[in-house]
């Protein structure tokens, strides 16, 4: 089986987030870079089918040089090659292209993307990617199993969860409960050295182009003070939550 | 030339979000000169829907979308717009609704911005305004393709109502070979989903262990609530992974949000950005969450809780 996996660089989930060039820019300045959280729940779970059932995983991104650091991380984790398409993608559609590309060139049986990346939660690319490459397709997957071209997969649904069998192709948005928190990796010094000989391909990206266009940001307005109540006073909370805020 | 708008319904009953997006499409219709017409699959009465400006329905009935199919329900919803030259399509930004959307831009080769929290600020250049960064931010964002796909935000526009009647007719899509088969379906049928709930609570470290959470529970049912929890609780595997709020969890937007002995990491308080009111119960007047509150209380769980569960109860026998 080969599976690609969909690497977004993407800002810490404690980073500030501020902006520049009249607020047009995501500002990266002092920012640390990883692999997107789902993205990693994604990997981690590709690398057991390359343990367990002999499965040959490469990691991809669309991104500039900048983006290299995180595709090496991944490989320190264990995937075999990589490859990123050296572009400055300006909306989901656009990835979706280049990635479409990029399985269609590779014949990858399973992708495996994040359900959205933690940046611009646009949680498009996976399902316009499945669309584009006539794939199957599970979003918010909690579990994946996969035997010969048969698929089980568990899928989040609002208030529950949904058992779906599928086959391969298939593109997956994958999140926490692919793999627990506890069985994801930090590289080691052997996987970090092993990293640096394997292939990191730069490959130029197609004439696709961007459907929609960020125009600039915007950050949320600041927040009033908080009301405190007395611990004693309860009646007092109910009264604020009822009458002022009109919440219960 | 309408715009046509997705109204989701489960068991043949709409859900609140479809009236939330039929509002937020009669806001584009009149932006744009034009009606509002919706597709619905498997619902059962559709007249409600004209109490939110919708002039006409498109009724799917077929047992084949009993279990829902992302891609059998996106073509239909592209094979809609396509009867309709509906160039704009909305949907809600359910599980399922955020499941078909791609599939839909893809179909109609539209351009798609999710998680739009307002109506367009200008419909020429298509422009609306959407969250990002896990809601630490807001992205203007155009769409310039001719057809265009908007997700709307839950509870971001709320319901508008409009003294309108909506005209049905029945709509037999043709439904493509699926993919992805429903084996089965594991969904508590007498608990609020996080995604549907007006008001969650959410209980974090401060309750010292899963054996804690009775009072959690408690207080969610006097409120008709439903039940969150931070990472750690969900990491330390005292509840499940499907109630973890935040930016790794899930997103929550509720009106009311109740958040006891939650410190407030900046991760989770990005996932509950979009609440209405926020409330703190903390033992520590230091906690970040204070800072991000509406209304806080200092005071331990232990005894604050049991003490609202009491005078909720009270009011709300007075108040029934």
């Amino acid at each position: 089986m080969k599976i690609l996996v969909c690497i977004s660089h993407v800002p810490d989930t404690t980073s500030k987030i501020n902006f520049t060039d009249g607020d047009t820019k995501f500002d990266t300045n002092g920012v640390q870079f990883v692999i997107n959280p789902n993205d990693e729940f994604g990997l981690t779970r590709a690398m057991w089918f390359k343990e367990k059932q002999g499965a040959q995983v490469t990691v991809v991104n669309v991104g500039g040089p900048e983006t290299e650091p995180t595709l090496r991380k991944a490989l320190a984790i264990g995937a075999d090659a990589a490859i990123r398409v050296n572009t400055e993608a300006k909306d989901g559609f656009q990835v979706a292209k280049e990635l479409a590309n990029v399985v269609n060139d590779g014949g990858f049986d399973l992708v495996i993307a994040g359900r959205e990346s933690i940046d611009y939660n646009g949680a498009m690319v996976p399902g316009m990617l499945a669309s584009l490459t006539n794939a199957n397709f599970v979003t918010n997957c909690i579990s994946l199993d996969v035997d010969g071209t048969n698929a089980t997969a568990i899928r989040e649904i609002d208030g529950g969860k949904e058992t779906v069998a599928t086959s391969l192709p298939l593109v997956i948005g994958g999140q926490k409960g692919l793999v627990e928190e506890s069985d994801l990796r930090i590289p080691n010094m052997r996987g970090i050295m092993m990293a640096r000989k394997k292939p990191l391909s730069v490959v130029e990206p197609t004439n696709a182009s961007a459907e929609t266009n960020s125009v600039k940001f915007v950050k949320p307005a600041p927040k009033g003070a908080v009301t405190l109540v007395d611990a004693d006073n309860i009646d007092e909370l109910i009264n604020l939550l009822h009458n002022e805020a009109k919440a219960i | 030339m309408s715009v046509l708008v997705y109204t989701e319904s489960e068991q043949g009953k709409f859900k609140k979000t479809a009236f939330e997006v039929a509002s937020y499409a009669k806001a584009v219709a009149d932006q744009m000169g034009t009606t509002v017409t919706a597709i619905t699959i498997n619902a059962g009465d559709t007249s409600e829907l004209g109490n939110y400006g919708v002039d006409k329905v498109l009724n799917v009935s077929n047992s084949d979308l009993d279990k829902f199919s992302a891609n059998a329900y996106a073509s239909a919803i592209s094979q809609a717009a396509k009867q309709e030259d509906a160039k704009v399509v909305i949907v809600s930004s359910s599980a399922d609704s955020k499941y078909l959307a791609p599939i839909v831009a893809i179909g109609l080769e539209a351009g798609y911005a999710s998680n739009v929290v307002e109506a367009p600020s200008s419909t020429s250049p298509f422009t609306v305004k959407r969250t990002a960064f896990t809601n630490k931010a807001f992205n203007m964002t155009t769409i310039d393709t001719e057809s265009k796909v908007v997700g709307v935000s839950q509870n971001s526009f709320g319901l508008v109502e409009s003294n309108g009647s909506a005209s049905s007719e029945d709509f037999s899509p043709s439904i493509p070979s699926i993919g992805v088969t429903v084996q089965s379906v594991d969904k508590a049928t007498d608990k609020v989903s996080i995604a549907d709930a007006e008001i969650v609570v959410s209980a974090g470290r401060g309750m010292k262990g899963p054996e804690n959470w009775g009072m959690i529970e408690e207080l969610a049912d006097v409120l008709g609530a439903a039940t969150a929890c931070s990472k750690p609780v969900s990491d330390l595997g005292w509840r499940p992974h499907s109630e973890h709020v935040g930016q790794t969890g899930k997103p929550v937007a509720s009106n009311l949000y109740i958040a006891i002995g939650i410190s407030g990491a900046i991760q989770h308080l990005a996932g509950i950005n979009s609440c209405k009111v926020k409330v703190v119960i903390n033992t520590d007047p230091e906690a970040p969450f204070f800072k991000a509150a509406d209304y806080g209380v200092v005071g331990d769980a232990f005894e604050v809780v049991p003490a609202l569960i009491e005078k909720l109860k009270a009011f709300k026998a007075q108040n029934a």
